[in-house]
């Protein structure tokens, strides 16, 4: 079985859906960081059947709040000196920049340059974000 | 009131003021035709328009202000590529107010970041056409008397008619609205509307109908809209659509005396000319009300007293 060693400090992600770990290694911009980061895919769990995991070493202070835009289910645990310190409990953010495009092609973020595609979270019980020019719905991909 | 982007960025105080200066300039309009004198009102018009635009210009005119800007896209530097930030930035360094209409949804949003000039949303795409809701309110405060306790029809392009939007939010916030939504099932009002303004709202209720006949004796205002052959991807839906309601003189027998008929123009064939005779069709005196309600708003974003 693989063995991924388990980090002193750092962050781990935990209860990503089978098979979305790169999009939140995307999402996060993962790729910019230079500490070792893995990537674990399929692994076996009693609650979800496979799930992923992202473990993150020597670095505690990546954005995570728009994971609860992902999904809300994912767990966040916070390590220090190789013992978990915080659960980090996931909430909705209240705004998103440049994690999803407005799919609307009426919507003006389809032709301004540079315009940031920015959201808005208008019912959290439901999670439904909507687009700060348009009010288009967000469509997670 | 910074910029008008959206109607709701109207309190309803600032909207009975509004509409207050407009009853006074109607009843006394030479007492306002001096109040913007040297000041220059910009009309960026990227879609065409007769009523919106030449009724900000006419409006400006009546209270001695100037009037710059361009009608269609074609004639600005849009079509050359230029972004409506760069465009409206550049304008700002013309003018002491904008009236910019543009197809994209959000287009006034992304303007009123971008200056600090006064922003008014004359259209953007299917999204808000605010100072067409300040007509209509205008309208109907005038000649029904009040909001409070109406049944309102709303008949025809519901799901991409912005002033329909406009207007259901603006008169959501007065007392005791029914709403009647008479469209076919494809161009019912959109779910995000319905979500964001009809439910769970306490001083609106709403129905909705498929026919125009089923429901027009209920009203105390029907408000017609045009299906718009630009608002559709294409042709064969807008063909097949596009006859679905229209009212005529038979349809006109069910109606209460004293309903009346609104319509935000232009009509293409919703309306037949045959009603135009009838007393309760006030599409054109609404056309007029546009260039009041228009000349109170520029006097207040420009923050100009007699």
């Amino acid at each position: 079985m693989l063995k991924i060693d388990s980090i002193e400090r750092g962050v781990v992600i935990d209860h990503i859906q089978a098979g979305r770990s790169m999009e939140i290694y995307h999402y996060l911009n993962l790729d910019k960081l230079d500490c070792t980061v893995a990537i674990i895919k399929n692994v076996k769990s009693n609650q979800m059947g496979r799930k992923d995991i992202i473990k993150i070493e020597n670095n505690i202070d990546t954005e995570l709040a728009m994971l609860g835009f992902i999904d809300s289910n994912i767990t966040v645990n916070i390590i220090d000196g190789g013992t978990i310190i915080e659960k980090m409990k996931i909430t909705l953010p209240k705004h998103i920049t440049n994690i999803v495009k407005c799919k609307n092609p009426r919507c003006i973020t389809s032709v301004e340059q540079e315009l940031p595609h920015v959201f808005h979270l208008k019912d959290e019980q439901r999670g439904v974000y909507r687009c700060a020019y348009c009010e288009q719905e967000a469509e997670r991909d | 009131m910074k910029h008008l982007l959206d109607p709701m960025d109207i309190t309803v105080e600032e909207m009975d003021a509004l509409l207050d200066l407009a009853d006074d300039i109607i009843a006394d309009p030479a007492k306002y035709q001096e109040v913007c004198k040297h000041k220059k009102l910009a009309t960026l018009f990227f879609e065409p328009s007769t009523r919106t635009r030449l009724s900000f210009e006419a409006a400006m005119l009546e209270l001695g202000g100037s009037v710059i800007g361009f009608a269609g896209a074609d004639n600005s530097s849009s079509v050359k590529g230029e972004s409506v930030a760069d465009t409206v930035r550049t304008v700002e360094c013309y003018a002491d107010i904008i009236a910019m209409r543009h197809p994209k949804e959000g287009s006034a949003l992304v303007a009123a970041g971008k200056v600090d000039i006064p922003i008014i949303n004359a259209g953007d795409g299917g999204h808000q056409h605010p100072t067409q809701t300040l007509t209509d309110l205008l309208t109907i405060r005038s000649l029904k008397g009040e909001f409070n306790n109406m049944t309102i029809g709303l008949c025809g392009d519901l799901k991409f008619g912005r002033t329909v939007h406009s207007l259901i939010r603006a008169l959501s916030r007065y007392k005791n609205i029914k709403f009647v939504l008479i469209s076919p099932v494809e161009l019912k009002v959109p779910r995000y509307v319905k979500e964001d303004v009809l439910k769970n709202n306490e001083n609106v209720s709403y129905v909705q109908y498929e026919r125009l006949e089923d429901a027009i004796d209920m009203l105390d205002v029907l408000y017609m809209t045009r299906v718009q052959r630009e608002r559709f991807f294409n042709e064969e839906d807008y063909v097949r659509l596009r006859d679905s309601y229209i009212l005529d003189a038979e349809k006109m027998k069910l109606a209460k005396d004293d309903m009346i008929v609104m319509h935000p123009l232009p009509r293409v064939n919703e309306i037949s000319i045959e009603v135009d005779k009838d007393p309760r069709a006030v599409y054109f005196k609404q056309a007029l009300y546009g260039k009041y309600v228009r000349m109170a708003l520029i006097m207040t974003m420009l923050e100009v007293n007699v």
